[in-house]
């Protein structure tokens, strides 16, 4: 790697929902009456504290995994480096573009998938003439084949997801953030998009990828954080040592790897190309 | 060394800050074509369930100026003194339509498009801009659909026909405006598109749709601030583009009248009075109202969806 030259750097940083939930109320008109009459305020906002004090620079030429268990805090973290979430106390900084890339970023749904890569290149800030150029690579690396002129309602959810992760990486983002976006691909669109994932870190952007395939992580990362309840249990560049300690934490059984490359011995994920 | 000071020395920005106006201004630009395809795009997906798909631009339009004009001019009788009045609530309700529904589609524009909004970075605006650009295509073909009925029911072309173009630009503007604000409103008070339409249909009421507001027989200052709201005033400068008969029974197409001239100025008569001062068939006022009206909303809007920028992800 290059002189260290950050390119994400996350301050202590807090980020809190607030969900109008049901707590404690039943949610009628009547209740929500007497609560008028009565002055009261509404009980039901809850504040979410889901990331409490996270801090860590990331730097160019980085991909860095984010693991720990359902809930805590893995994609509010990956939208707030991406800007999209407010933070409610310290700061994020980043030098250039991000691009989120998520399981559930849908597209408009009733129009056919060419439709939707032309609008998402055009927000993506592209020109029309940089998408006619990029088009047909674009629709040859999802994989979409002929269903391209079809409505995406029509769509596997592995297509669309791999539509998707097509659309984002077609850019030359500064920063690219994967959010499980491929956990549903088959195995041959995981080579693929290890391999652009691959091309992106060395073009000079860092890549962040949360996965629970944990083996998918070891393959691409070369640095990791782990949290917990929104807080960073550990992190750093000794990623197979704290793959292997979030495993055992979690209660897993230990994995079985090659002393000297500290490769699997079982590799279920196709090594890369 | 802190981690601030570290991102600092490296010239790294905060990533949920707001752009500067004009930066924003010109990154919304650069996006004109997103607005244009977004728009289509929602035009096609809005229509694509039905089986006469987009005739529906045309037969809504239609359906309006039935349903008004059996109630309002067939059961109820209620055409008091206007002229030509099928073709006066016609004009009326499909100038009001575009800014209602610029104003009630625009409320909803950031929950329906959170994904694409916590997927994508781009100017927030874009999206109710592209709302109301589907709106103006909507009203053009209303329009349409107005000249057909009007050369039906007996109203000549003129060259007062053209007035319609500045008008309609005035209001897009306006609704531009509005759009933004009800954009903002709606993302973050959940109670808003629920009482929206009550305050819309309020102001359907208030603005003259279906009468004319100078023959209300109420106080005259009250009078003169219906027809100074900005709904009103885009729809009478239309009305007074396309119709001959509503341009004749202005005060302003009969000749100059001192008596009348001397009460406008007095302050006590309605806005339309004025026309009695000078000899001129067209209301200069209600021009420089709907300019204003359009710039006033146009900044105020604006400046007030701009404010926001960083949270519309939250949800």
């Amino acid at each position: 790697m290059a002189a260290a030259e950050p390119m994400v750097v996350v301050d202590d940083l807090h980020v809190v929902y607030r969900v109008y939930g049901r707590g404690g109320d039943r949610g009628t008109a009547a209740t929500a009456l007497l609560r008028i009459i009565g002055r009261k305020t509404r009980r039901s906002i809850r504040e979410v504290h889901a990331i409490r004090g996270v801090s860590f620079v990331a730097y160019r030429g980085d991909a860095v995994g984010v693991i720990g268990r359902n809930g805590s805090g893995k994609s509010t973290l990956l939208r707030a480096v991406a800007g999209l979430l407010p933070p409610e106390q310290g700061n994020v900084y980043s030098a250039g573009q991000a691009a989120l890339l998520g399981v559930n970023a849908a597209m408009l749904e009733d129009l056919t998938g060419e439709r939707n890569v032309v609008i998402c290149c055009l927000a993506m800030g592209m020109t029309k003439k940089e998408i006619k150029e990029k088009f047909q690579s674009i629709v040859d690396f999802s994989g979409v084949g002929k269903f391209i002129d079809l409505s995406m309602k029509t769509y596997s959810t592995g297509m669309g997801s791999r539509l998707r992760f097509a659309i984002a990486a077609s850019k030359e983002q500064d920063i690219l953030l994967v959010d499980e976006a491929l956990a549903t691909g088959d195995a041959e669109f995981r080579v693929r998009s290890h391999a652009r994932i691959e091309e992106l870190r060395n073009s000079a952007g860092t890549v962040f990828l949360v996965a629970h395939n944990l083996e998918e992580v070891e393959l691409t990362c070369n640095r990791i954080i782990w949290m917990e309840q929104g807080k960073i249990v550990d992190q750093g560049t000794n990623v197979i040592e704290i793959v292997d300690a979030y495993i055992a934490a979690s209660g897993g059984a230990p994995v079985e790897r090659d002393p000297v490359t500290g490769r699997r011995v079982h590799a279920r994920v196709p090594a890369k190309t | 060394m802190p981690l601030a000071e570290l991102a600092i020395k490296h010239g790294l920005r905060p990533s949920a800050e707001r752009p500067a106006v004009f930066a924003y201004l010109r990154s919304l630009w650069q996006r004109r074509h997103f607005i244009l395809a977004f728009a289509t795009a929602r035009n096609i997906a809005m229509y694509t369930e039905a089986k006469l798909g987009q005739l529906w631009q045309i037969l809504t339009p239609l359906l309006n100026a039935g349903v008004y004009y059996l109630i309002f001019g067939l059961l109820l009788k209620l055409n008091r003194g206007v002229p030509n009045y099928l073709d006066f609530v016609i004009c009326g309700v499909f100038v009001f339509n575009f800014t209602q529904r610029s104003f009630i589609t625009t409320s909803t524009v950031v929950t329906e498009n959170l994904h694409l909004i916590r997927a994508l970075r781009f100017p927030r605006a874009a999206l109710p801009l592209g709302y109301v650009m589907i709106e103006l295509e909507q009203m053009m073909l209303s329009l349409l659909v107005l000249f057909a009925i009007l050369l039906f029911t007996g109203e000549g072309i003129t060259w007062y026909w053209l007035l319609a173009v500045p008008v309609l630009l005035m209001q897009t503007l306006f609704n531009i405006g509005c759009g933004l604000a009800s954009a903002r409103l709606g993302s973050n008070v959940n109670d808003f598109s629920q009482l929206l339409p009550f305050l819309m249909r309020t102001w359907l009421y208030v603005s003259g749709v279906l009468f004319q507001i100078s023959t209300l027989d109420i106080n005259h200052r009250l009078v003169s601030i219906l027809q100074l709201n900005p709904a009103a005033i885009y729809i009478t400068l239309m009305r007074q583009a396309l119709l001959v008969t509503q341009r004749q029974s202005q005060p302003g197409a009969e000749p100059y009248n001192e008596h009348k001239c001397a009460i406008w100025q007095s302050k006590k008569s309605p806005l339309d009075w004025s026309a009695y001062c000078h000899p001129v068939t067209s209301e200069f006022h209600y021009w420089i109202y709907g300019i204003a009206w359009a710039a006033l909303a146009l900044v105020v809007g604006f400046w007030f969806f701009w404010r926001a920028e960083a949270h519309y992800g939250r949800g």
